[in-house]
């Protein structure tokens, strides 16, 4: 039994079978993203286990195809067992062994990044300053203490916490949250414009006045959902201070009092604070003279970090990221106005994988193929002679 | 006698493209077009030729780069371009711009019937019409676009081309545009000064100020219809103006830039049908541009050349014979045949790697940057490597190859050209040559290398079950040299698809997005390596190697043209909605020809009579790979 599961894992036969599966499944899912997005796609189809039919939905649900992770783990298994099983050294498979060694390190690498990569959004107008970066795809609920004058207290609860938990009860609050409704996505209107029959969700502050309807998830690059929810505040002491609408659509933030100190709460997008800052001095849009067609996005920032006392200017623009402590900020947009710069911040600790796997795997194949055409035309030349 | 056949075709062929080299003689008393065709301007951020401009726009409106009059009579894109631009109510009778479409012609009132050119005098009527229906279609995605909705657009970006066209030099209808700037230059003294007395409240003269202010009415106009910037830049400051924006900065510098003067006359000449002072101001134009703009009088120049000899054009037509002449090859008389084809297939070479550079030095950029530019380095790429193949076996197989690739590649390209400038500047983050010399053409060689690889299986194919050629020796000839192009493929595509993910973690911030583009190349990869190891584990001979390439056909095809169709990503800057029919064609004959390699060995004539299948174990030392 366990010599037929070695002999299956390390059998040529399930590289291709995983390599097969792979090309149907990288088919399916970019087709897939004409409807459904790059983003959502990526989730069905890559970056999870198996596939799954219908996609979403609470009722019955059946496995279709192995996802992008699945197969990935496959292929790496079968790589890694199969040459620990027939590995055996000599120079005229040094190409074979360089080029999966190079893969080994890629899929690894793939992998680490699926789970560690971090990405976000910096917007800035000129003159801004910011100490953090922004996730627009998740969203937190902000509950802050602003009782002090010079420092807030801020207590943020991930998207998926509300989406899951219906009461939030943290050490830091004197309160409790009550999740009463949830919309990933959501339109919101004013009652006066929304018909009779529309009913607000929330009996506190501006949104008393708004009717809030579920939309369907967005599936555009450049699009995000306007995520909503109903939060009621019941303080530990008892009683309840009433239901407060917080959305992404709603500007500034909302305040209540609650045990003697002064709070806000907002949603807003899920925030990375970093322990430096960046301001922006100027963004620069330069387009072909008498076109619209952009020759070159710029934008010059201050970088201040008193920890490691620098502060110097930065010109990032495109193809020249800053990298500055392990994360690193490229010219991602701007605002249609050219009034703000939006940069890309990542933070992936594997990045140098692919740059270390490409190297090896070319020469790998370089190696094997030359030795090939080597042995090929030494055959030839000894077959015209 | 047959040691001189090879020589003798490609004497024909030579005599044959220096025939259509022969430059153009332009009379002594006839406008010299050719001449004028070589002015630069400024047209999409990049400094060409008005030849260029005239082709192009002429492609875009006409679909073709000549223009058939009624009576026999035609035009080439320079002289039509110069009517529009000088005379524009002759240019409005010619019949330009195309229209099919059913629905469109209804809208009119119209009938289909055979005609499809109309001209601009026919439309005038409904030009409010098309431009608000053409509004409404462009809300749209490209995707969703209706078949009348596309139409209607293209008709209406189409009048909008050329309305600016006819408005780029002078005001549309100007009869005597050098008296008019005379007019203009004599009042500006005068109109400055009573404007400066107007804002010191003293007394001014009236008539003064209105006569300027019409004309500066005018030229604002102009300088907001104006496609073509005509007016080069006086210094290091400046940048090319239209001759309306030039004409409203004369007002605070009191002259007229010596181009706009020389235009005027260049248009007044033409319009009194007098080439001599015609030609003598195109002179003055040319000499001004050479001593005050070398560098863009000499590109510009050299594309109107290149424009000129078609290099794309000539390749094709010498790819052709060289495939005809490959395939007659295996029917008899082998050696010569083989030996022409491959002469004419150097010559051919020679000259698509002309046009090739020359791009390269118009655009200052490595060979692709666009789809269309694709086409012809893929095209390029496979015929150099097929020809190697040749060099090594002598059996016809690359030469074929080479003609059928550099034939094909070629004509797509000639399909894509009809969007306009092939040399058009590059989207921001696409502005780098270090990652065009590298990730693209890495990329692209890997097309090139698929195709080949699925070519010479064609051929094994079909020489295999049509015709009785296929002896062993070629089958295993055939089965090294598909082997060793995928072998080949495999390198470039894995290193072009990494290094694009390195580029896309140097601008993007991720190594790999899941971009539909990533996809089709990471599909390549895939494929290539399943077709290696399916042979290294044995579970494919020769005949499953053939049949793997051709579908290895489609899959690059899926790369290069079907996810671009998508329309999702960040590489799709390459949509064209129109290749859609014949992608699927292309994939349908792909499978047709699987499904005939699937047919028994016993169907195939070329193993009917003899014993020797090709899937018997092997017996070649040749073909034991690693």
């Amino acid at each position: 039994m366990l010599r037929k599961v070695i002999d299956l894992l390390t059998s040529l036969k399930l590289t291709i079978v995983c390599l097969g599966a792979a090309m149907a499944l990288i088919f399916a899912g970019t087709l897939a993203q004409v409807h459904l997005g790059i983003h959502e796609a990526q989730q069905r189809y890559f970056q999870s286990w198996t596939v799954w039919w219908p996609a979403e939905g609470p009722g019955f649900r059946i496995p279709i195809f192995p996802g992008g992770h699945l197969i990935g783990a496959v292929l790496l298994i079968n790589l890694v067992a199969a040459h620990a099983k027939r590995f055996r050294w000599a120079w005229r498979k040094l190409g074979i062994h360089l080029t999966h060694a190079g893969l080994i390190i890629m899929l690894a690498g793939g992998l680490f990044t699926d789970l560690f990569a971090v990405e976000s959004h910096m917007r800035l107008e000129r003159g801004d300053t910011k100490n953090y970066s922004e996730d627009q795809r998740h969203m937190e609920l902000a509950v802050i203490d602003t009782t002090d004058n010079d420092l807030d207290q801020v207590t943020a609860i991930p998207e998926s916490v509300l989406k899951t938990n219906r009461t939030i009860d943290h050490w830091s609050l004197p309160f409790r949250l009550v999740v009463r409704n949830f919309y990933q996505n959501s339109r919101l209107k004013m009652l006066s414009e929304a018909g009779t029959s529309a009913q607000p969700i929330a009996n506190q502050g501006p949104g008393a006045m708004i009717a809030v309807e579920p939309a369907p998830r967005t599936t555009g690059v450049d699009e995000h959902d306007v995520t909503s929810a109903a939060i009621e505040i019941m303080p530990n002491t008892g009683g309840s201070l009433g239901t407060w609408l917080v959305s992404d659509a709603l500007g500034a933030p909302q305040t209540f009092s609650c045990g003697g100190r002064s709070w806000m709460i907002t949603m807003r997008p899920a925030r990375y604070y970093k322990p430096y800052s960046v301001t922006l001095q100027k963004f620069t849009h330069e387009r072909y003279a008498g076109t619209e067609i952009p020759k070159n996005f710029s934008s010059r920032v201050t970088l201040i970090d008193p920890e490691r006392s620098v502060n110097r200017d930065v010109l990032i623009y495109m193809n020249h990221p800053l990298r500055y402590r392990g994360e690193t900020f490229y010219q991602a947009g701007f605002q249609p106005d050219d009034s703000a710069t939006i940069l890309q911040v990542v933070h992936n600790p594997s990045f140098i994988a692919p740059y270390l796997a490409c190297v090896i795997v070319a020469a790998g194949l370089l190696v094997q193929f030359g030795y090939h055409l080597v042995g090929f035309s030494r055959r030839q030349r000894s077959a015209l002679a | 006698m047959k040691r001189f056949v090879p020589l003798i075709v490609l004497i024909i062929a030579a005599g044959w493209v220096a025939g259509n080299w022969l430059p153009l003689k332009t009379a002594k008393n006839d406008f010299d077009l050719a001449k004028f065709g070589k002015l630069p301007v400024l047209v999409g951020g990049r400094v060409k030729p008005l030849d260029t401009v005239g082709r192009n726009s002429l492609l875009i409106i006409h679909g073709k780069q000549e223009l058939q009059l009624e009576g026999g009579r035609s035009l080439t894109a320079m002289q039509w371009l110069t009517d529009v631009l000088f005379s524009a109510d002759v240019a409005d009778q010619y019949p330009v711009f195309v229209v099919q479409n059913a629905d469109v012609l209804g809208l009119f009132g119209w009938e289909q019937s055979d005609r499809k050119y109309f001209s601009f005098a026919e439309f005038s009527p409904f030009l409010k019409q098309i431009d608000e229906q053409g509004d409404q279609s462009e809300k749209l995605e490209a995707v969703q676009r209706s078949a009348f909705q596309s139409a209607i657009l293209n008709l209406r970006n189409s009048l909008v081309l050329y309305q600016r066209l006819k408005n780029s030099i002078q005001p549309e209808g100007g009869q005597n545009f050098e008296t008019e700037l005379e007019v203009f230059k004599n009042s500006v003294p005068g109109a400055a000064r009573a404007a400066s007395q107007r804002q010191a409240g003293e007394s001014f003269d009236k008539e003064k100020l209105e006569d300027v202010a019409a004309l500066m009415q005018r030229y604002e106009k102009l300088s907001e219809l104006a496609y073509v910037l005509a007016v080069p830049p006086r210094d290091r400051n400046d940048q090319w103006r239209s001759t309306g924006d030039s004409l409203l900065r004369s007002i605070s510098t009191g002259e007229i830039h010596p181009i706009v003067n020389e235009y005027g006359l260049i248009g007044d000449a033409y319009r009194a049908g007098d080439p001599a002072l015609f030609n003598q101001h195109v002179d003055l134009a040319a000499n001004f541009f050479a001593k005050e703009q070398p560098t863009a009088a000499k590109r510009a120049s050299f594309e109107f050349l290149f424009n000129f000899l078609q290099p794309f054009s000539q390749s094709m037509a010498l790819y052709v014979l060289a495939f005809l002449l490959a395939c007659f090859s295996w029917l008899g008389w082998s050696r010569p045949l083989n030996r022409s084809a491959f002469y004419l297939l150097l010559f051919a070479l020679a000259i698509h790697t002309f046009g090739l550079v020359s791009r390269m030095y118009l655009q200052e950029r490595p060979p692709v940057t666009n789809l269309y530019s694709s086409a012809i380095f893929i095209g390029w790429g496979a015929v150099i490597v097929s020809l190697i193949l040749e060099r090594i076996y002598r059996d016809g197989i690359g030469a074929a190859c080479a003609g059928a690739i550099g034939f094909i590649t070629l004509i797509i390209a000639h399909h894509l050209a009809g969007s306009g400038d092939t040399l058009e500047m590059l989207q921001a983050v696409l502005d780098t040559n270090i990652w065009l010399a590298t990730h693209v053409v890495a990329i692209t060689t890997g097309y090139s290398a698929m195709f080949l690889a699925g070519m010479l299986a064609i051929i094994y194919i079909v020489r295999g079950v049509f015709t009785r050629s296929l002896k062993k020796q070629t089958a295993d000839s055939l089965t090294r040299m598909t082997y060793g192009v995928v072998c080949f493929a495999t390198l470039f595509s894995f290193v072009g698809t990494v290094l694009g993910g390195i580029w896309a973690d140097q601008s993007w911030g991720r190594f790999w997005g899941w971009d539909p583009k990533e996809n089709g190349a990471v599909l390549i990869v895939l494929w290539c390596a399943i077709i290696l190891h399916a042979r290294w584990g044995g579970f494919i001979r020769q005949r499953g190697l053939m049949i793997m390439a051709i579908f290895g056909n489609i899959v690059t095809s899926f790369s290069w043209f079907g996810v671009n169709m998508l329309g999702v990503g960040l590489h799709s800057y390459g949509f064209m909605q129109k290749a859609f029919p014949w992608l699927v064609g292309f994939i349908i004959s792909q499978l047709v020809l699987i499904a005939i390699a699937a047919m028994p060995l016993e169907r195939w004539r070329s193993f009917r009579t003899t014993d020797v299948s090709p899937d018997r174990p092997r017996t070649s030392p040749a073909l034991s790979a690693s």
